[in-house]
């Protein structure tokens, strides 16, 4: 493959694995978050971690839209499924996640709910033109990569009048999520938690740009490198944070030239401002609860917001007690120090967050990475 | 009753340019058996179901007998490179091949839903002789049921294959030992990545063909040469991870791939990069997985290369002793990883 096969060359990741290695001091540690499960799908996919020296240690932040949304929200959705005139529509891997007592969007559509996978937003707005006898429910979660094209489809739905399209909208927001891990009491009371330095996203950052991790620089003093989602660019970037971290510099750097800026979409971005405003709270699963975190459609547009549209009541739902997801997001602990790891929790049946899409930490830990440590 | 007097009986023949399938034609009534004398009978005809009983009686040649079924259930009927109905041939070819039978019967059940366009049967039905031909197998004995329309998926069909071993030849799941070599007879995910770009929704501008093929042919070669022959599977649903781990279990050994080794054409590979899908878990319907001695690797490699099925054939790995039965692979970056089943369905990543 053209322009990707490029990016996971082995002898140039043989070269940087040299250069880390040779850089990296062996007096002191490296705690990286890569905050995306894009980054965390490519070191278990590649095996980035065999290559970097024992002192540089990655750890698996929150990036996964699918493992954070809470369950209480998957609920809701299984709610608006259950309504005859419904067809909801999302994304794929969102299809499996259990929310409670187990129940699936995947069960409820083999018990005969009218749920659809679509590819992308667009589908969703297709099949409410379709459908004009049904009410077409968009079930919409992702980071500010999937954000933008969920505001468009609303725009154009409102140009179009559409009587019968609306949103469920789980949309959050990256900033938010990584000041909360730097701000949690963990983070600051627990010194087995040191994050040293972040791995930004790549997707995020080409919509929002690389200036919004500017204040984690300012603020925590903490060095951010915008990575791509390529092996070689995951490598590059842990490179980079060693480097910044020896000199003791804390900067906001930018690996992902190719697509990131430090405006970012402009476009993308007055369209997200348009469309939605900020949550004052929204639970994270795992996390808790995060001050404007996430977005909900804003007052203009509320009859294509499905929380507007039909009768919903958010429930608590509790999380399995000897689940250990809350403290993996954060680094404090690993997948393998889990007593649900690979016994009770697996991605067949996912207990946890980290575990329900192969995202998480768990998940991939699991996929590509159990081998190690068996005995 | 001879088929010459059944025919009689019709006013009009079946209407195969306008006509459907209606519920009628399975209720055992003149429709149904106007069905089977116009199309199945006449499409697959051969001794046994000239025969017109409700069984065939073989004769079986000496050896020991293979039997499998398989149900086929794919959308669309109709893909790049085959149809449901070639696939229902040579699914359960493969499936008698992997055992080094050599097929000789098939039996074909159908499940027609009511509304299904004569013409779309009638090109399944021919694709499915052609298939049979080409294979040098006989579809025997059938079935026809109808359901109502909404309760089916156009055409479900089952093949059920009987097949005879050669004395002496024992190929099994169970066999692999440490120190055999992995073999692929050519490219993955083909079959999954054409079917899957043709599904709703999803539009690639893609040359790509599912690899649908019989298998047992180059199996026969394979076998010619190479005596050291271990095993035989088709990576079929859940691809080459699924039947690695399937073989891993059964014989209590784990396996080592390089996945620089591991043939995957660029237009799959790209299909799979976009949807967020393994290659490595995505169907095949025309590929064998080898497991061989190490000695007779090299002549194994070359007879899969000789065949026309088998160009792109490749070494991908190795067994090796392990308890926990992990099935690892050196990746094209460098690093190491689980190769592990899929999990529940393969769906799109999201981001």
């Amino acid at each position: 493959m053209k322009y990707i096969d490029e990016f996971r060359d082995s002898a140039a990741a043989r070269g940087l694995a040299q250069r880390i290695a040779a850089e990296a001091r062996p007096d002191r540690r490296y705690h990286l978050m890569e905050f995306c499960g894009g980054h965390t799908h490519a070191i278990y996919r590649y095996g980035v971690q065999d290559l970097l020296p024992a002192g540089v240690r990655m750890i698996h932040g929150p990036g996964c839209p699918v493992c954070v949304l809470p369950i209480s929200r998957l609920d809701l959705a299984l709610t608006l499924a259950a309504r005859p005139e419904v067809i909801l529509c999302s994304y794929g891997d969102l299809l499996r996640v259990p929310g409670s007592g187990g129940h699936s969007l995947l069960k409820a559509k083999a018990a005969g709910a009218d749920i659809r996978m679509i590819y992308s937003a667009a589908d969703a707005l297709a099949l409410a033109q379709r459908h004009p006898d049904r009410e077409v429910v968009f079930f919409a979660i992702g980071f500010e990569t999937t954000t933008p094209p969920t505001a468009l489809i609303i725009q154009q739905a409102a140009a179009l009048d559409l009587p019968n399209f609306s949103v469920f909208c789980n949309h959050v927001l990256t900033p938010a999520a990584i000041a909360h891990l730097l701000d949690a009491p963990e983070a600051r009371a627990l010194e087995a938690v040191p994050i040293d330095g972040f791995l930004g996203p790549a997707h995020v950052s080409v919509v929002i740009g690389s200036r919004p991790y500017e204040r984690f620089v300012q603020d925590y003093h903490k060095p951010v490198v915008i990575a791509g989602f390529e092996p070689l660019d995951v490598m590059q970037s842990i490179l980079m944070l060693v480097r910044q971290l020896n000199a003791g510099r804390a900067a906001v750097e930018n690996q992902y030239t190719r697509a990131v800026s430090r405006e970012g979409n402009r476009k993308a971005q007055q369209l997200m401002a348009e469309i939605f405003e900020q949550r004052p709270l929204f639970s994270w699963r795992g996390l808790g609860p995060v001050p404007h975190s996430a977005l909900r459609i804003r007052a203009p547009y509320h009859r294509f917001d499905a929380e507007q549209r039909f009768p919903l009541i958010e429930q608590a739902a509790t999380e399995h007690r000897a689940c250990l997801c809350g403290t993996i997001l954060r680094g404090v602990k690993k997948p393998t120090d889990c007593k649900l790891f690979a016994t009770a929790c697996t991605p067949e049946t996912p207990l946890g967050a980290c575990m329900v899409s192969s995202e998480g930490a768990c998940a991939a830990y699991y996929r590509y990475g159990r081998y190690q440590g068996a005995t | 009753m001879s088929t010459a007097r059944v025919r009689q009986v019709f006013t009009s023949g079946l209407d195969f340019a306008h006509g459907q399938v209606e519920l009628s034609h399975g209720s055992g009534g003149r429709a149904m058996a106007q069905l089977i004398e116009e199309l199945f009978a006449a499409v697959f005809r051969n001794p046994w179901l000239d025969q017109r009983n409700d069984q065939a009686c073989l004769d079986l040649p000496p050896g020991r007998i293979a039997m499998t079924t398989d149900s086929y259930v794919i959308a669309p009927l109709f893909f790049p490179g085959g149809d449901i109905g070639s696939l229902a041939v040579h699914g359960t070819v493969n499936d008698l091949a992997m055992a080094g039978a050599r097929p000789l019967y098939l039996s074909a059940g159908f499940i027609l839903e009511a509304g299904l366009p004569l013409a779309d049967l009638r090109r399944i039905v021919d694709s499915m002789a052609a298939a049979a031909q080409a294979a040098g197998v006989a579809i025997v004995t059938g079935d026809t049921k109808v359901v109502e329309r909404g309760k089916g998926d156009g055409v479900f069909i089952n093949t059920t294959g009987i097949g005879v071993i050669p004395a002496g030849l024992q190929l099994s799941g169970d066999r692999a030992r440490p120190g055999d070599c992995i073999l692929v007879s050519g490219t993955l995910g083909d079959h999954g990545v054409a079917v899957m770009s043709q599904r709703a929704g999803l539009t690639f501008e893609t040359a790509l063909q599912s690899d649908s093929a019989a298998l047992h042919e180059l199996v026969a070669a394979l076998l010619a040469v190479a005596p050291g022959l271990r095993c035989l599977r088709d990576p079929t649903r859940g691809g080459l991870a699924a039947t690695l781990n399937e073989i891993a279990a059964q014989s209590g050994v784990g396996m080592h791939l390089q996945e620089a080794a591991i043939p995957i054409r660029p237009a799959v590979a790209g299909a799979c990069e976009l949807l967020g899908l393994d290659p490595l878990c995505v169907a095949n319907e025309g590929k064998l997985v080898a497991i061989c001695a190490p000695e007779d690797t090299e002549a194994a490699l070359a007879a899969l290369r000789a065949h026309p099925l088998g160009q792109a054939a490749a070494v991908i790995g190795e067994v090796r002793a392990d308890p926990h039965r992990f099935v690892t692979m050196q990746t094209v970056f460098g690093g190491h990883r689980l190769v592990d089943w899929l999990s529940g369905e393969q769906l799109p990543r999201i981001c």
